[in-house]
């Protein structure tokens, strides 16, 4: 399962050098900061919709997150009741939203990070955030192209092709569900996109209720290290979707402190911060129970950490677990069943 | 003589006393306040004790891994530049750097997950990647020359630099975004190596290097001036260009396997040590040790607090603060 683009900055193609899903990946996850470093307009964080032609991209950035209709300054009338129907998406959550809210039959092509619903093996793949293959693209014909922000050379392109696109900006656990109803009311399934919206919505409410009131254990939540070998430790810090999910599944983020998405941080710091419980994602679908417990065995270089000492640290295999998609229900209730084993048994 | 011999003591004393003062003062700096009382207590069972932990687990290899490092690559910096005569040549000049960084790339986009004695396989593919471009780098030396032609070597080391840059760029750019990130990391150089592990699979190599400078001074101090004056001086001109440059291609190998590419240090220390005692490499090649040694844990003691609990990369910060540090002197000596 390949690490989802989301929003992960740096998506490249993930055919590495054939050693693709072979072994127990602990895929990292830093790429956040590359994301800041790429996207053009941050303090827009919500999906905006946004066609026409407007002289460039840069100078258009924000009237387009105003935009949705009306006449942009390019001159062209916008077909604003045109409802999409060949849709390519170059985003992992929002190919799962399309299909969650019944509109995977209208989705063309996907981005090569894509592995769900499993429909989407059989769409062609266009590439991703640093390699979209404008030449299949306009080939597919598309009414429809969902893309990151970040990509502003190939949103110019898709404007002088007149392509209408959807922009989409990846952000908290509540943006998802809002995303999603926003995507479904450009696609004319406001409705349906309402619905599914609202089971994910019950789906975390659930979990959260179960959970009231009890203890919350002190959490580290790993998204990446070196292999067997505890350097470059990158955790979430106290902003994103995933910490959003471990603060709904009753964990207190040790770094919840620090307003970012990853950060690296230090043996010593760890050590300092006493985690009672580790969480570590691996975005591979599974892994031998040797090689997760050789990946478990490497936290014993600090025994001091509680974690660690009473055995509590968690390896969470999944692909799911970097996309900030429909099925975040899933990784809040991993994140649960580690952080409160009793009230939700393995 | 007993001119060089007491600046050799002074230099020694003075430099030595620093590098000592760093590589016992960093584990007391942190962050986190730790009692040293309390660290030596063998009272507390060591899984109990936090601050015996952040003391032997975090810190106090950070610093050992910092000193081996700098010294390291500072002596190596001071050997190439005399070498290949040019005072901008660095421990990376000749591609080592790059071949143990490509090395590093490809264990991390294949995903290699073996680990021996606490040696990751990233470690060890980025020293057998130092060691091949080594390999390359002295066949092509010594293919168009009877002997050992150093301006070939810097040629040969120059390209093979930017050839394995392109190739490591192609791999960063095939990796998945999450390995590429890791790449990317790995790049800027980092010290916290968990555990003496690491440590140990480098110190053989580096003392090896080590007891190699110790033999090279005086034949240096011929051959940075010209290669045959030192021959009429008697010195064997090829032996020693062999061994410097594969006592140094090695210590450099070791060093960045250890910590990462960390730049800076190999042509900045070398220059700085030479404004203070003069160009002398009985003197400078053991001070360089010494200064780099101090500066580069000086700087890891920076990386880990500046912006706690956020790591900052080694890398960053000796560029950071040696650059605009050696300008100054530079300036002030004019």
């Amino acid at each position: 399962m390949k690490l989802g683009a989301e929003g992960w900055g740096l998506g490249a193609r993930g055919w590495a050098l054939g050693a693709r899903d072979s072994g127990l990946g602990i895929r990292l996850t830093a790429a956040v900061l590359a994301l800041v470093l790429l996207v053009s307009a941050p303090n827009a964080r919500r999906a905006v919709v946004a066609f026409g032609l407007p002289p460039s991209p840069a100078a258009s950035a924000d009237r387009r997150s105003l935009a949705g209709g009306g006449q942009p300054p390019g001159g062209r009338t916008v077909e604003s009741g045109h409802v999409p129907q060949r849709i390519v998406a170059l985003v992992p959550s929002a190919t799962e939203m399309l299909f969650a809210m019944g509109a995977g039959r209208r989705v063309v092509a996907v981005s090569s990070y894509d592995h769900y619903p499993p429909e989407v093996e059989r769409l062609p793949r266009i590439g991703a955030l640093v390699d979209p293959d404008v030449e299949r693209i306009l080939s597919l014909r598309p009414d429809l192209v969902i893309a990151y922000a970040s990509q502003t050379d190939f949103l110019a392109q898709l404007e002088r092709a007149r392509i209408p696109f959807y922009l989409y900006r990846h952000g908290s656990l509540a943006d998802i569900t809002a995303g999603m109803r926003d995507l479904g009311a450009r696609l004319g399934l406001a409705e349906q996109a309402r619905a599914a919206a609202a089971e994910i919505d019950r789906g975390l409410m659930d979990i959260r209720t179960r959970l009231a009131g009890r203890k919350r254990p002190r959490t580290m939540l790993v998204i990446g290290r070196e292999p067997q070998s505890l350097r470059a430790i990158n955790v979430s810090g106290g902003y994103g979707f995933l910490h959003d999910l471990l603060d709904l599944a009753g964990g207190e983020n040790i770094f919840a402190d620090v307003k970012r998405e990853s950060m690296m941080v230090a043996t010593e710091t760890i050590l300092a911060r006493a985690p009672e419980v580790i969480i570590e994602l691996h975005y591979s679908d599974r892994a031998s129970p040797d090689a997760a417990a050789r990946e478990r065995e490497a936290w014993k270089l600090l025994p001091g950490v509680p974690a660690v000492k009473n055995g509590r640290v968690y390896l969470l295999y999944g692909g799911e677990l970097v996309v900030p998609g429909p099925r975040v229900v899933l990784t809040a209730q991993a994140f649960a069943r580690a952080l409160h084993p009793d009230v939700l048994p393995h | 003589m007993t001119d060089v011999r007491q600046r050799l003591a002074v230099s020694m004393l003075v430099f030595g006393s620093l590098a000592f003062l760093a590589v016992i003062g960093a584990p007391l700096l942190g962050t986190t306040p730790i009692r040293l009382a309390r660290v030596f207590d063998r009272t507390i069972p060591f899984a109990d004790n936090v601050d015996a932990q952040i003391f032997f687990i975090a810190r106090l290899p950070r610093a050992l891994a910092g000193a081996l490092v700098g010294a390291t690559l500072a002596a190596a910096g001071v050997v190439f530049q005399a070498l290949l005569r040019n005072p901008l040549a660095t421990p990376f000049t000749l591609g080592v750097s790059a071949g143990a960084a490509l090395g590093a790339m490809l264990a991390i986009t294949m995903r290699l997950h073996l680990s021996l004695w606490g040696v990751s396989a990233v470690t060890a593919a980025s020293f057998a990647g130092s060691l091949c471009a080594v390999g390359i780098v002295y066949a092509m030396a010594r293919a168009r020359h009877r002997g050992f032609s150093t301006n070939i070597l810097l040629l040969a080391g120059v390209t093979l630099n930017s050839f394995f840059s392109a190739l490591i760029l192609f791999v960063q750019y095939l990796a998945d975004s999450a390995e590429a990130l890791r790449t990317m990391r790995w790049l800027m150089g980092d010290l916290d190596i968990a555990g003496y592990g690491p440590l140990l699979a480098a110190l053989p190599l580096c003392v090896v290097a080590f007891v190699a400078f110790a033999w090279l001074p005086r034949a240096l101090n011929l051959l940075s001036l010209d290669t045959d004056a030192a021959a009429s001086r008697g010195v064997d001109v090829l032996r020693v260009q062999r061994v410097a440059f594969f006592s140094a291609s090695m210590a450099t190998g070791a060093a960045v396997s250890l910590g990462g590419p960390i730049g800076f240090i190999g042509i900045i220390i070398p220059h700085l040590v030479r404004l203070m005692v003069g160009a002398d490499h009985r003197i400078v090649l053991p001070a360089s040790a010494l200064v780099g040694a101090a500066f580069l844990v000086a700087a890891d003691v920076v990386a880990r607090t500046a912006m706690a609990p956020v790591e900052l990369p080694v890398g960053i910060i000796t560029a950071l603060i040696g650059g605009p540090f050696f300008l100054w002197l530079l300036v002030r000596q004019r």
